[in-house]
């Protein structure tokens, strides 16, 4: 863990409904309690983080913001990053055009440009001169990219984009993101996956892709695993016990508990097979019952994250 | 209401949702149910797992339907008097072989598919699978070769994300002023060449003159099929919005899920899109009803040894958890949905990846309304 806090940037991605914003939340509140200013960064306007620290976390959605001393969030908006980067670049100017409803409409609509906006704002906030004017250098930048499929085409953008322009300001930038995504000291790359077998599926593909595209994958996180709460020879206990009762209370409890242990017993199958396919570091996490995670769920879980580095 | 009844006169069927919520198995039991009852019908998906790809008969990418084998449906459960047909979709393909059907002659076509732009655009892009999505759909109702088609949209992160990003990527390729300016005999083009124009020289400024080139070109070589996209792009909102397409959310009974449904649903009715229903999956019934938690244990001990039915006890408080959880946010769902359009099944004891995990879901989704209740009181007792 201490060699994955010790970036300055970390992308968190995994497929869609694998706990991707609850463990980059996690994993920030983890680095803001060992003195690390920590932002996490949400994509594609979620605001799930923010969400996580508040019942109606309605605030300025795509500001910088502090949930907590040396924990901070924001939402990244493309449109708001485009017209930051052409008032820095091309001061009054840039500002004028980034007014220009065609230009707006030309710069969203091609393609890849939302999400190479988007990641150069990311690189923004993880550099110690920020362009934004007056703003603190972070010393961790957290990503709550998109789901899998999406997150390694965005690590790409910036080089895809370096070679199709070739020249000038957009292959220059380019060129300068994808060299600070390829550098492993400053970036590193975190797959979230329940152990189930689409999230292992995804989860082999992207260690695969980042592979060839010469990225590390730093480490994987599995989240939602069930605790082992039965032996097998218990289970044998449990089955006969409910040929001998009657009571629809103590049946369904003896059912519950076949029921989890099943899908535990399936957990443990895809966790094995993960860890089969892929190399690397793997850290678990416990499936949290509760009715929604909040502020005390994510302490626990940070807890947890604290616990495996040791 | 169940699933026949939500898709009487129906002949296509968008199953939307967010990542994660058993999409995908979900399309697969509503189209082999409604082959059960006799139609023709086709799945459209995008990335099955690869159980369920295999129990499809789905082995590799196939841009056309394929009959699953009458064999592979043999149950005792169920009798399939109709035919499941299933694709599994590429879309780079799909995106080429509409460029393939629109282009004026083949050589116009080649060099539109090795355009960088292109390329780009039909592949790494969010957005491509949607719009390549929908216009299999479209092409696929065209044919009217089948009774009903259900489309498994793309995984994204958020069930909006269907209805949004083929627009991205049409009024691109719409792209009407653009092409004004980018043609080279246009006003724009010309004032590029001499850095007259404020808005070209910025672009020039900040995205480089290569991009430039490259895009006008791209846009070049569509020339006239800019219209063709427009055109496309009106009659697929059409089918989207004909009485016999119907959009069915899938969600899980988790808070996010359930919120997203809720925005879905009411996005659907203010764009006036048909809305039929919502299949939430993995719920977890309330088991204990009135009684009190403490109980439990009493009951157990009578069968268990003290220190197994304390965790058992400890298994069914944590799950009732749950059951809290799910209560609350489909009680939410209600407020701002018609009860009769919601269709539960339970969390079920393992994932689905064959035609019997299917049919484990079939009862749920297909059954009448008493049986489907008396399924959830057999979870009880």
């Amino acid at each position: 863990m201490s060699t994955v806090l010790d970036k300055r940037l970390l992308f968190v991605t995994g497929k869609g409904g694998v706990g991707k914003s609850t463990v980059a939340t996690a994993l920030g509140l983890l680095a803001a309690r060992h003195g690390l200013r920590t932002i996490v960064a949400e994509l594609a306007s979620q605001e799930r983080v923010q969400g996580l620290f508040s019942e109606n976390g309605e605030g300025e959605r795509f500001r910088e913001m502090e949930l907590r001393p040396g924990l901070f969030t924001i939402s990244i908006d493309p449109q708001q990053a485009m017209e930051e980067y052409l008032r820095v670049k091309a001061g009054p100017f840039g500002q004028a055009l980034g007014s220009s409803r065609l230009f707006q409409a030309f710069a969203m609509a091609t393609p890849g440009m939302r999400e190479l906006l988007s990641i150069g704002k990311v690189w923004e906030l993880a550099q110690l001169h920020r362009r934004t004017r007056g703003a603190a250098p972070y010393d961790l930048v957290i990503v709550d990219a998109p789901a899998t499929g999406h997150g390694v085409g965005l690590l790409r953008t910036p080089r895809t984009f370096a070679e199709i322009a070739r020249v000038g300001p957009i292959a220059h930038q380019g060129q300068t993101i994808a060299e600070t995504i390829a550098d492993p000291e400053f970036t590193g790359v975190v797959a979230v996956a329940t152990p189930e077998e689409m999230p292992v599926n995804e989860t082999v593909a992207l260690a695969d892709e980042l592979a060839r595209d010469g990225l590390p994958l730093d480490l994987v996180i599995v989240n939602a695993l069930y605790p082992a709460r039965f032996e097998a020879d218990e289970i044998d206990e449990l089955s006969q016990a409910l040929t001998r009762t009657r009571s629809a209370l103590a049946r369904s409890a003896l059912r519950a508990a076949l029921s989890e242990h099943a899908r535990a017993a399936t957990q443990r199958e895809q966790f094995d097979r993960l860890r089969d396919r892929v190399d690397g570091r793997f850290v678990e996490l416990p499936y949290v019952f509760a009715d929604h995670v909040g502020l005390a769920q994510l302490e626990v879980l940070a807890g947890a994250l604290e616990e495996a580095a040791l | 209401m169940n699933v026949i009844e939500m898709l009487e006169g129906k002949r296509v069927c968008v199953c939307a949702g967010s990542g994660g919520v058993g999409k995908t198995t979900t399309s697969a039991a509503i189209a082999l149910g409604m082959a059960a009852t006799g139609a023709k019908v086709a799945v459209v998906t995008i990335d099955p797992a690869n159980r369920l790809a295999n129990a499809l008969g789905l082995e590799r990418l196939e841009n056309e339907p394929r009959r699953v084998e009458p064999a592979r449906l043999q149950t005792d459960g169920l009798e399939v008097t109709g035919e499941l047909w299933a694709m599994m979709l590429d879309p780079k393909r799909t995106f080429d072989e509409l460029i393939d059907r629109i282009a004026p002659d083949p050589a116009r076509a080649e060099e539109i598919k090795a355009n960088r732009v292109y390329r780009e655009l039909s592949t790494a892009v969010s957005g491509s699978q949607e719009l390549t999505a929908i216009a299999k759909l479209y092409e696929l109702d065209q044919e009217h070769e089948f009774d009903l088609l259900v489309l498994d949209t793309p995984p994204s992160r958020n069930a909006l994300e269907f209805l949004d990003a083929p627009n991205r990527i049409n009024s691109f390729l719409e792209g009407r002023a653009l092409k004004a300016f980018m043609k080279p005999t246009g006003f724009g083009f010309r004032a590029l060449g001499r850095g007259a124009m404020p808005l070209l020289g910025g672009l020039r400024r900040i995205t480089g003159i290569d991009l430039i080139t490259d895009l006008t070109v791209f846009f070049q070589l569509l020339g006239d099929m800019t219209g063709d996209f427009s055109q496309r792009a009106a009659q697929v909102e059409r089918l989207l919005r004909a009485e016999t397409t119907a959009f069915l959310l899938v969600t899980s009974a988790a808070r996010e899920p359930i919120d997203e449904a809720i925005w879905f649903g009411q996005r659907l009715e203010a764009d006036g899109l048909p809305f039929a229903g919502v299949v939430v999956n993995r719920v977890h019934h309330d088991l204990l009803g009135d009684r009190e938690p403490r109980e439990v244990r009493r009951s157990l001990a009578r069968v268990l040894p003290p220190g197994l039915a304390v965790r058992v006890a400890e298994n069914f408080r944590d799950y009732h958890v749950l059951a809290r959880r799910d209560d609350d946010n489909l009680a939410r769902l209600t407020t701002q949905l018609d009860e009769r359009r919601l269709l539960l099944v339970p969390q079920l004891d393992d994932d689905v990846h064959d035609i019997e995990g299917l049919l484990r879901i079939h009862r749920y989704l297909f059954g009448s309304q008493a049986e489907r209740e008396r399924l959830i009181d057999d979870l009880v007792a």
